[in-house]
């Protein structure tokens, strides 16, 4: 009789997790990997246009960052008018041309044509600002340019 | 003696760390866009302003609540549409108006004498306020270029039928350091400075406005 009694009620049995932290392991092994490091914190807003003629930046240590937007919420004692950020720190127009001669000089010499400026401003921004960094740009001789957008319909910005 | 059996560790709080580890990357993660639109600035020395002609000339320019006026193809200029902007570029560059010496071969436009004589001749002008809002910039730039692609893209698949590509994949394939073979390289330069010879893009954009 006692043979086919079932042993102490219905308890379930636990689930068992011992495969969790693998799973878990591989979730954070992609992310590693996956993730780039951001090297500049943003002071400014920085919502990027998006377009689908779109080619892609081959190396990324052969390329310049220029930011532009309107500060973000924290700096909002810095005004509304968009601003240029280069590096870490917000910056007036006169300042692209020293920072292009500083990249520059960090890079060695026979990678210098090759090196693009990627500007990276703000959908919301003025052409007024963008045509001031093109100029400066001109100036200095850098002429490769990226217009760094997001990937999506232009019709939609 | 009796041998004591070495305790196993315990790896019940593994789970925890690595979720630790998993939300930090999660949370510092920012997949960076490293795609955009290439373009190339004109150089700073002043040269003397070639000598156009009127009806080779596209002329757009974008006001500063971001509207779109164009004169082309000898009216005296219109307000358009963006969503109509590539169509009206691909007619314009496409048109082969030109005869004898300028005339133009693979065009497959309206062949109407007051617009472009052909794509090399045919100039694309933008002129943009400073007002104007980053984003039209971006989404103008967008349609011209995908003008200038839409017709590299047939003139690449008319030349080159067995290449299995249009010019787009076959600029993607010669610029993706994958493609390390040497002659297949060398191969892809060759058709695409081709068609872009055909069909140079040219764009010029001037000063923009102050008001």
């Amino acid at each position: 009789m006692s043979k086919f009694k079932k042993k102490k009620g219905g308890d379930l049995p636990a689930v068992n997790t011992a495969s969790l932290p693998d799973i878990v392991f591989m979730l954070l092994f992609f992310f590693m990997v996956a993730t780039v490091m951001r090297e500049n914190t943003l002071m400014i807003e920085n919502k990027l246009p998006q377009a689908n003629q779109v080619e892609k930046l081959a190396k990324k240590d052969l390329v310049m960052y220029i930011y532009a937007g309107k500060p973000s919420s924290q700096y909002r004692n810095l005004g509304d008018q968009p601003r240029i950020q280069l590096n870490d720190k917000l910056a007036n127009v006169s300042d692209v041309r020293s920072f292009i001669r500083e990249e520059r000089a960090s890079k060695r010499e026979e990678l210098i044509p090759f090196l693009t400026t990627a500007l990276k401003v703000d959908s919301e921004a003025n052409m007024g600002l963008v045509s001031d960094i093109k100029q400066e740009l001109r100036k200095e001789n850098a002429l490769k340019i990226n217009y760094t957008t997001r990937q999506g319909d232009a019709l939609e910005n | 003696m009796a041998k004591r059996a070495a305790p196993e560790v315990n790896a019940g709080s593994m789970a925890d760390i690595a979720f630790l580890l998993l939300i930090f990357f999660l949370v510092t993660t920012t997949i960076e866009t490293d795609s955009g639109l290439n373009r190339k600035l004109p150089p700073m020395e002043e040269t003397e302003p070639p000598i156009i002609k009127e009806k080779n000339i596209f002329q757009l320019s974008v006001n500063k609540n971001d509207q779109l006026f164009l004169k082309a193809n000898g009216n005296d200029g219109e307000v358009v549409e963006l969503k109509n902007l590539r169509e009206l570029a691909v007619a314009f560059l496409d048109n082969g108006g030109g005869q004898g010496d300028e005339a133009c071969s693979f065009c497959r436009g309206k062949k109407n004498p007051s617009s472009s004589d052909n794509p090399d001749k045919a100039i694309i002008s933008l002129q943009n306020d400073r007002q104007t809002k980053y984003k039209t910039y971006i989404a103008v730039q967008n349609e011209l270029i995908a003008a200038y692609n839409q017709l590299r893209n047939r003139e690449f698949q008319r030349l080159y039928p067995n290449s299995g590509m249009n010019f787009e994949e076959a600029n993607k394939a010669y610029n993706d350091p994958r493609t390390t073979d040497a002659s297949v390289k060398e191969k892809l330069k060759e058709r695409l400075e081709a068609v872009k010879a055909l069909i140079p893009q040219k764009l010029s954009e001037a000063e923009p406005k102050s008001n």
